[in-house]
């Protein structure tokens, strides 16, 4: 396994990369909202939970990890098999604040 | 080196992928049937499906001097249509004896309906009564941990089936655990977007440690690769990884699982036995 010091120095650039691309999709986001309205996606406001999630402490226990905590809040916490096929595919995040789901 | 790709869906790939595979180390697939990115109309699909998977890939794989093996299966993104299902299932029995099937799948869930649930418990059901291994799809992105939590309750339902019979395809970090737990095999199944990355899964071998973990490249219709494995293999050495730890996962993990099957030919790598050890 690598070093910290090892690390960073082989994997800062890529990852220097993917912070400025979520900032790059977030400022192209704003300049097509002009109602403001994105925010209120389900998929959005997961993705603004995750990235604070991001600037958080790592807790000891694995499943505190970052990544974990991530996982979590992008899953469906439902535990029962819907009961028809509503789509044929998955949209990334479960949708917390629809109506049915606070039901 | 040489490696096992356990997930691979050949019949969407051009032969170019099977020369690449086997150039970079690739000496046997596994493809479990799939959905081909539309619903077939009629259970006829599936029987010209099925005679790909058993007779036209391991010829192709052949010409590059790399084994074929397939998994049938009624799967999950169809599996809500129980007409469909019940027909295809009907089908199944007469291909299992093909000489390089090695069991049922991939079957699981996709969107986890009731009737997705009906027909996974009635593919496990075949797969014991026909003593067959079991390769599993657990749904993407949201659904994956549902999903997965589910497919295990209804695998324990059956206290006869051998969980080291079980492969649960598609872990991530987050269902790793829950599959290891309960004695299954987890299948880390790598893309080049949207899911499981190959440096986070080098990050699962780091923190769970290599058993009963294999890695697969999942390679489809879809943005794929067919050369997963190996930018695994490159990730793991890019950590310095000993060869021996990325032989296990890449070759002896899988030779181990899928050697379980009568009609897998793979042998295991021969070890040096020292003299004290003889």
């Amino acid at each position: 396994m690598l070093t910290s010091e090892q690390l960073i120095d082989e994997y800062f650039v890529e990852n220097r990369n993917r912070v400025l691309e979520v900032a790059a999709f977030l400022d192209r986001l704003d300049r097509a909202d002009e109602s403001g309205q994105s925010v209120l996606d389900f998929r959005l406001r997961a993705f603004g939970e995750a990235l604070s999630t991001l600037s958080a402490p790592a807790l000891a226990d694995p499943a505190g990890s970052r990544l974990n905590r991530i996982q979590e809040l992008l899953s469906d916490p439902t535990t029962e098999p819907i009961p028809a096929l509503d789509r044929k595919s998955a949209r990334g995040a479960y949708d917390l604040w629809s109506a049915e789901a606070r039901q | 080196m040489n490696y096992i790709d356990h997930h691979a869906h050949m019949v969407s790939r051009t032969t170019d992928d099977y020369e690449k595979m086997a150039l970079s180390g690739c000496v046997a697939v596994t493809e479990p049937a799939f959905w081909a990115g539309w619903d077939r109309s009629s259970a006829d699909g599936f029987d010209d499906y099925f005679r790909q998977l058993t007779v036209a890939e391991p010829q192709r794989a052949a010409a590059y001097r790399m084994q074929h093996y397939s998994w049938l299966a009624m799967n999950p993104k169809e599996a809500d249509n129980r007409e469909l299902s019940k027909e295809v299932l009907k089908r199944i029995p007469k291909f299992i004896g093909c000489p390089t099937v090695l069991g049922i799948g991939e079957i699981g869930l996709n969107r986890i309906t009731r009737n997705e649930v009906d027909t996974f418990r009635e593919q496990v059901e075949m797969a014991i009564q026909y003593k067959q291994l079991i390769l599993i799809h657990t749904p993407h992105l949201e659904d994956k941990k549902k999903g997965t939590r589910i497919c295990i309750e209804v695998l324990r339902q059956y206290p006869e089936l051998k969980p080291e019979n079980v492969l649960i395809d598609h872990a991530e970090e987050h269902t790793l655990e829950m599959i290891l737990e309960h004695g299954y095999w987890a299948g880390l199944t790598l893309y080049p977007m949207t899911k499981l990355s190959a440096v986070r899964a080098v990050d699962i071998v780091e923190v769970f440690g290599p058993g009963r973990i294999c890695v697969a490249g999942a390679c489809d219709w879809g943005p794929s690769d067919s050369l997963a494995v190996p930018r695994f293999i490159m990730e793991m050495k890019r950590r310095h990884h000993a060869e021996e730890l990325i032989q296990r996962v890449v070759f002896d993990n899988p030779v181990q699982f899928l050697g379980q099957s009568a009609n897998f030919k793979v042998a295991p790598r021969a070890r040096e036995v020292s003299p004290a050890m003889a």
